[in-house]
């Protein structure tokens, strides 16, 4: 009886300190919210037409709140080879968008998610892909490559929209996540 | 069957002045090539163009135009790196083609800098306008 007693004082201890660790996991934290962003849940959303024309025609329109300052940057300075490809803008063009990158960047942000991926990265360091990024590898650590380099309809971690149904709305919730041939994704 | 050969060229060759151009927007563009010294247009020339495949410099593999476009104009195509659909080229297919000079300025540079690792002549642009804007009669 005393040991049977023992055990369930172990469980239900184990109980209270297991479950703020697995909500943490989660998307949903409690307090502080201050510290993570003003604004809940992802990042701002994309607003501008010469961003999304100029941009968006080869790839997805990433929203500006997933990388810092620094790192659009250096980007914008190298379209010429722009990850291999020729992206170059006219002047004009160009000075729309790096205007609109700088000021929307994760470091101006008061999103919540756009704080985490700031936090993530040290100070100096200037990455040009957003899966560069400590805070997006440590998101995406779980996920087998099957479902994503090696799934056909993913290919590559830089679509983000083929799972993250919301990404140019710059949503990212965990909720949103449909994997193409898996599925919804809970981590 | 000398003069039937005498039009044929025609046909394949035909002078600036008888651009068939219907768009205004492309009229605009052939004419300033024009000035440029292209003298002839030729758009089964532009085809040949579309189709060829460069291995430029620094790239590993060889791209045409068709690589992301596809041969044909009127169907959708798809970028080769990104995935990203991209809508057809034919003005018939999507009347937004071919409307917007800066625009059609914009992607020569782009493309023919990535696929062909250089800039396109007034010649080629000229030619390659004249195929994309009535792709399916060559």
């Amino acid at each position: 009886m005393k040991s049977t007693l023992a055990i369930s004082a172990v469980i239900f201890t184990l109980g209270f300190v297991t479950l703020p660790v697995v909500y943490s996991d989660s998307d949903f934290r409690w307090g502080k919210m201050e510290e993570y962003g003003q604004k809940s849940t992802g990042v701002a959303a994309i607003n501008n037409p010469v961003y999304k024309e100029e941009c968006g025609s080869c790839h997805m329109a990433y929203p500006p709140g997933l990388l810092p300052a620094s790192s659009w940057t250096k980007l914008m300075a190298g379209l010429e080879d722009h990850f291999g490809d020729n992206a170059e803008l006219d002047a004009e063009a160009l000075q729309a968008i790096n205007a609109f990158l700088f000021a929307n960047s994760a470091d101006q942000s008061d999103y919540r998610r756009s704080r985490k991926f700031i936090r993530s990265i040290q100070s100096g360091e200037a990455p040009l892909r957003i899966s560069e990024t400590p805070y997006f590898k440590k998101e995406h650590d779980e996920i087998p490559d099957r479902m994503v380099t090696g799934n056909p309809k993913v290919n590559s971690y830089s679509h983000c929209n083929a799972c993250h149904a919301k990404a140019e709305q710059g949503g990212f919730n965990e909720h949103d996540i449909r994997i193409p041939g898996y599925g919804r994704w809970d981590d | 069957m000398k003069k039937s050969i005498a039009i044929m060229a025609s046909l394949i060759i035909s002078p600036i002045s008888f651009s068939m151009a219907d768009s205004q927007t492309v009229e605009k563009l052939v004419q300033a090539y024009a000035t440029e010294g292209v003298i002839t247009a030729d758009a089964a020339q532009g085809k040949r163009l579309w189709n060829k495949t460069f291995k430029a410099k620094g790239n590993p593999v060889e791209r045409s135009c068709a690589s992301c476009h596809t041969k044909d104009l009127s169907a959708p195509g798809k970028h080769v790196k990104t995935h990203k659909v991209i809508k057809p080229m034919a003005p018939s297919a999507n009347p937004e083609r071919l409307t917007d000079v800066r625009k059609i300025e914009k992607w020569f540079k782009r493309n023919c800098k990535w696929t062909l690792g250089r800039e396109c002549s007034a010649q080629e642009k000229t030619d390659l306008l004249l195929y994309i804007n009535n792709p399916t009669n060559f």
